[in-house]
This record gives structure tokens, C-alpha cells and sequence, in this order.
């Protein structure tokens, strides 16, 4: 019996230190005597980098054909196919990533968090775009685009949108701009990506949310061109703000604009603009300019109350982030306990923040310090929007033809052809008009 | 109407603006660029999931923006115990060690278990039927070595820019891996 027990005594002393050092391994991995060689676990390659480098160079040449074609050889056929050639390489071949609507966040999460380095193809998307936007337009939009291809393959009949609608939409890219720039400064995630309507369609999967949204945009695209382009895109509202500035601009008419309104209505997007009629009596326009004064007094009491109301946002939009969602959780569980099914994300996630309490309930209070700062710019930012689109509405515009808002321009070049001087110079339609042999 | 202003017209206000602005912007993008670029990588940055932090809760399965997930099972050889009763491959009580499938724990079949010698079995895993639920994972690590892990694969992925898994992640066990390294693998000197 004694002899038994010391023997066990022995065997434990032996076993000890082994158990120590092979926690995870309660199994020894065998000797095998037949000679068997241990596999490794296959380690597939990523796409190699030379052709993410290549993604950027057809980019960039991309945007310098759409350039051309616009500018040289005012093209909307080789504007089309362009575009079919981005639908089907940046869009159906790429999947849509990365594209420059998601680039933005990129460069702020990389602005906000050193760990992250921002990578250079991404840099290229990024910014590629806004440089030639302020210089020859939005030929990004025009040619470029896959998202943008995809809704002006589906467009069948266009109708015109108010221009009162067309404007107060016009506000949200910049507000889901700025929601989509706070949660990627946060660290909280990459939300334009995720609420992108189109990209589910080039990757042919997605959640029933997303593809139902792409679906009505698409639906709505049959007859409002463009719909995400001109009432959600961020990135669109960020070139329509380098459009704004650019040094050289589509013009509808080669020469002469005889205010004949056939580009008006050639343009499915809107964004012909009539000449603003000319001031008779230098009086008249006081109330306007008295309207752009209060204006103008009021834009910095905006970004006010905008930095107030969005300060109040904080806790809710923290919510967003995982991290501060589970500590709320955790801290919900303590008082009032919720029962989650076994194994279950739920579960597992409050059993990993009882495991650890303090370092969960630190780096939710530290997001929810940076959501602070950050929902105060975000609100700030949407009384700047809306501020700044009062304005722009009450100033007025100096034009004496018919042509293309600047900003909401989006250099398709459907409008070229539209325009009966262009059809003289192009040798479509005999000069002279009237005077011409019928 | 609608004639080029002579070369030497004065700048009008609203031209002074738009220059001004786009000087600035111009200006503004390059110190971004370059202050981002000087820090940047040339390579890019791709998604990966941690073994140390999975909690194996299936959500790799269904989360994926691919219909069939990106992330799959992966095997450690070096880590396996070679087990008859792998945890990882039959049920909690199999009624039987054959790789029938009553006795399967995996819902698709992907492990193929091949006799080695006695008493050792090999278990590898057909990518092409794992869905990366995970439910192997569980088992070889709460009973075994814990050699069966999960993991994107990166000839699937989709690199998106911001992972669907990652999200919904309970464990937060996905992250930015530099593209050099893109897998995170189990090994037995852990």
C-alpha cells in the first residue's frame, strides 16, 4: 500500500513540471515510428503588391482618359465605355475596394491612430481624385466611378427633381460625410463602407439591409439620376466642393449659347442651371442682400448650436462602438442580470469583460472621451452645412447663359451634344440654323 | 455672350476665391499626403483573426460579407495530440469511433480523419466545405491541444476595407496585420 502510494507521489513529482509547461497541450503530440512527416498548415498568399500598385496606375490613367475625353474630344460615347471598362474593373473585378468614397476614412483613422499606417494606394485613391476635381472637374464621377457607372446604366427616364428637394438633399453627403469621418477618427469603424448600397451588388453578397437599400437606389436610379451620387455620397459632396473651385470647367457650347434649353433637358441630374437675369434697378436687390446679411450672422450661431446638440449625441453615438456597447453591457448585467444563450456572442462577450473588467471599462471610458471631442466637431460641422448651404442659396450666381452648376456638374458630357453649336462644329447639323437649305 | 474674358481682365472676386481656395486645397492635401506618406507603408494592411482571442462563437460563419466565409479551420499539425477520440471531429458522445456521419461533430464534414498508426488518427480540414463555424474549435480546445484554429484566408478574402467579422467580433480577436505577415498560426512553442 505504501509502496502504491509513494509510487503515485513519484509519478505526480514527474508529471508536474510537465503539466506546467504543456498547459495547452494535454496531449503529447505522438513519436511516430512509421515514418509519418508532419504537414504544415497551407498559408495561401495575398493579392501580391505589384497589382495593387497596378489597381492605382489604371486608376490614374483612368482619370487622365476622362480628362481627354471631356475636355479633348468631348465624347459621351468614350465617357460611356469608360465607364463600362471602371464597372467592370473597379467594380465587378475589384469588388469596389478600396475604392476613394471609403478612402477618406483611411486617412483620418490614420491621422488619429499611429498604429495604423496609412497605406499608399490608399493615399493615391484618396486624394488622386480631389487634385484633378480642382482642376478639371468631377471627371472622377464622370468616368471613374464604378458606383457611379452602375446608376447611369440603369437610368431610363429621367425627371427632374425640385430644386428645393435637389438642395435640401443636397446637405446630406456632408452630414454622412461627417458621421462617416467621426467614426473612423474614433477607431470606431469604417460605417460609409458599411452602408455603401452599391458595392453589395459587384461582390453579388451582402446583408438583406444593404441589398434592399442598393435595390431602391437602383429602382429610384431608373428615374433620378444618380440618386446616391447627388443625395448620399461623401465623397461626391467632397468633389462638389473641389468642383466648386476648379480652374476649368465642362461649357455646354463650343462658342455662343443662343439660351435654347436643350441642354436643360438633356442633363438628367440637374444640374443645368438658368441664367440668372440681369439686376435693372441697383435697389431691387436690398433685400437680399440684407437676408445674406443676417445670414452671415447667423452661420457662426449655427456651428454653435450644432457643437451643442452634438455634444448631447455623445453617449448614444458611442454606443456605436463594440467596446463601449459591451462595458454597458457589462455594467446593465451587474445590476439587472440578463440571461444569454449558451455560447452565444452575447455570452461570450460578457464573460470575457467579467474576466477583465477594469481594462474593458477603461478603453470604453477612453472611446467615450474621444466620441466627446468628436461628436462636438461633428455637430459643429452640421451647422456649418447648413449654414453655409443658406448662403450659397442667397448669393446670387452672375450667370448670362445656360450651364452647368459647378458643384453638382458631374462632367458626363451628355449635354455636349445636346447643344445645337456643337452639333455645327462636330459637322452633325448644317451651320446657319434657319438659313440653311430644310 | 458667353466670350472668354481678355487675357488681361482684371481678377474678379469671385476668381480670386477660387484660386485662393484651391491654392489652399492643393496646399492642405499635400502636407496631408506627405505627412501621411512619410509614415506609410508600401504594402498594405490585411484583416486577420487572433487564436489567442477567439472565443469560437460562429460568428465567422455567418458575418462574412461572402456568402461562403472567408474564414476557415485551420490545423496545427505540430500542435495535435493525433487522438482516436479527437473532441475536435466526433460528437460530445459518439456512439461510435467511425467517421460515420451520426458520429461527426462537424456540420458540413469537412475533416477528413485518416489513420496514421496506432492509436494515432490525422485530422485535416477540406477547405472547400468548412464554413468556419468554429464548432471543431470549440471542441479540440476545450478537451484537446487546441490545434484546430480559425483563420481568414486570404485567397478568399475580400480584403474588404473594414471587415464584417471584425464588428460583430464578441471577442475582438480580428485586427489590421501588416500584409508581409497575413497569418496569425498556432505553434507549439506558445
Amino acid at each position: 500500500m505504501f509502496r502504491r502510494l509513494k509510487w503515485i507521489g513519484v509519478l505526480g513529482m514527474m508529471l508536474l513540471p510537465a503539466l506546467m509547461i504543456c498547459a495547452e497541450q494535454r496531449f503529447p503530440p505522438p513519436d511516430f515510428e512509421s515514418g509519418y512527416s508532419l504537414p504544415s498548415p497551407s498559408t495561401p498568399p495575398t493579392r501580391c503588391l505589384w497589382l495593387q500598385y497596378a489597381d492605382a496606375g489604371v486608376f490614374l490613367a483612368a482619370l487622365a482618359v476622362a480628362v481627354w475625353l471631356i475636355y479633348k474630344k468631348r465624347s459621351r460615347r468614350g465617357l460611356f465605355w469608360l465607364s463600362l471598362f471602371s464597372l467592370a474593373y473597379f467594380g465587378f473585378y475589384r469588388k469596389g475596394c478600396l475604392c476613394p468614397i471609403g478612402s477618406p476614412q483611411n486617412v483620418v483613422y490614420g491621422l488619429f491612430n499611429p498604429d495604423y499606417a496609412v497605406p499608399v494606394t490608399a493615399l493615391i485613391f484618396c486624394f488622386a481624385p480631389i487634385a484633378v476635381t480642382l482642376f478639371a472637374g468631377r471627371a472622377f464621377c464622370a468616368g471613374v466611378c464604378p458606383q457611379g457607372a452602375l446608376q447611369d446604366l440603369v437610368l431610363v427616364k429621367p425627371v427632374a427633381v425640385p430644386l428645393w428637394l435637389e438642395e435640401a438633399l443636397g446637405v446630406v453627403p456632408f452630414i454622412f460625410l461627417g458621421a462617416g469621418l467621426v467614426c473612423a477618427g474614433t477607431g470606431t469603424g469604417f460605417v460609409i463602407c458599411r452602408y455603401d448600397p452599391l458595392v453589395p451588388f459587384f461582390r453579388l453578397s451582402g446583408g438583406t439591409f444593404i441589398l434592399t437599400a442598393g435595390a431602391a437606389f437602383l429602382l429610384a436610379g431608373m428615374f433620378v439620376g444618380r440618386p446616391y451620387c447627388r443625395f448620399l455620397c461623401p465623397y461626391g459632396g467632397l468633389l462638389r466642393l473641389a468642383s466648386l473651385a476648379s480652374k476649368w470647367r465642362v461649357r455646354v457650347t463650343p462658342d455662343v449659347c443662343t439660351q435654347c434649353r436643350l441642354c436643360e433637358q438633356s442633363c438628367p441630374f440637374g444640374a443645368m442651371r438658368e441664367p440668372a437675369p440681369a439686376e435693372s434697378n441697383p435697389a431691387s436687390p436690398a433685400p437680399e442682400r440684407k437676408r445674406l446679411a443676417w445670414l452671415l450672422a447667423l452661420l457662426p450661431l449655427l456651428i454653435i448650436a450644432g457643437a451643442w446638440a452634438g455634444s448631447k449625441l455623445s453617449p448614444a453615438a458611442a454606443q456605436l462602438d463594440p467596446g463601449v456597447a459591451l462595458a454597458e453591457r457589462y455594467a446593465r448585467q451587474q445590476s439587472h442580470p440578463a440571461r444569454y444563450g449558451l455560447m452565444t456572442p452575447e455570452a461570450l462577450s460578457l464573460d470575457r469583460a467579467a474576466a477583465n473588467p477594469g481594462a474593458v471599462l477603461a478603453s470604453a471610458a477612453d472611446m467615450r472621451h474621444r466620441f466627446d471631442l468628436a461628436c462636438w466637431l461633428f455637430g459643429g460641422w452640421i451647422g456649418l452645412v447648413i449654414g453655409v448651404k443658406l448662403i450659397a442659396l442667397s448669393v446670387r450666381s452672375g450667370r448670362t447663359d445656360y450651364e452647368p452648376d459647378r458643384g453638382a456638374c458631374v462632367a458626363c458630357a451628355r449635354c455636349f451634344t445636346a447643344c445645337p453649336n456643337e452639333r455645327v462644329r462636330l459637322g452633325l447639323a448644317p451651320a446657319g440654323g434657319e438659313s440653311a437649305p430644310s | 455672350m458667353n466670350a472668354k474674358p481678355p487675357a488681361d481682365a482684371p481678377v474678379t472676386r469671385r476668381q480670386f476665391l477660387r484660386d485662393g481656395a484651391r491654392l489652399m486645397t492643393m496646399t492642405g492635401l499635400g502636407v496631408a499626403a506627405g505627412a501621411l506618406a512619410a509614415r506609410s507603408t508600401s504594402g498594405a494592411w490585411v484583416w486577420q483573426t487572433d487564436p489567442a482571442k477567439c472565443l469560437h462563437c460562429g460568428n465567422c460563419a455567418t458575418q462574412c460579407v461572402l456568402e461562403q466565409s472567408a474564414v476557415k479551420c485551420v490545423h496545427a499539425y505540430a500542435v495535435c495530440g493525433y487522438c482516436q477520440l479527437c473532441t475536435g471531429f466526433f460528437t460530445p458522445e459518439p456512439g461510435d469511433l467511425t467517421t460515420a456521419a451520426e458520429n461527426q461533430l462537424c456540420p458540413s464534414g469537412a475533416i477528413k480523419r485518416t489513420y496514421v498508426e496506432d492509436p494515432y488518427y490525422q485530422y485535416s480540414i477540406d477547405e472547400e466545405l468548412c464554413i468556419g463555424c468554429a464548432k471543431c474549435v470549440e471542441g479540440c480546445n476545450r478537451f484537446g491541444n487546441g490545434s484546430l484554429f480559425l483563420q481568414i484566408r486570404h485567397d478568399r478574402c475580400l480584403h474588404c476595407n473594414e471587415c464584417a467579422i471584425a464588428r460583430t467580433c464578441p471577442g475582438q480577436a480580428f485586427r489590421r496585420v501588416p500584409v508581409e505577415h497575413p497569418y496569425l498560426l498556432k505553434t507549439t512553442s506558445r
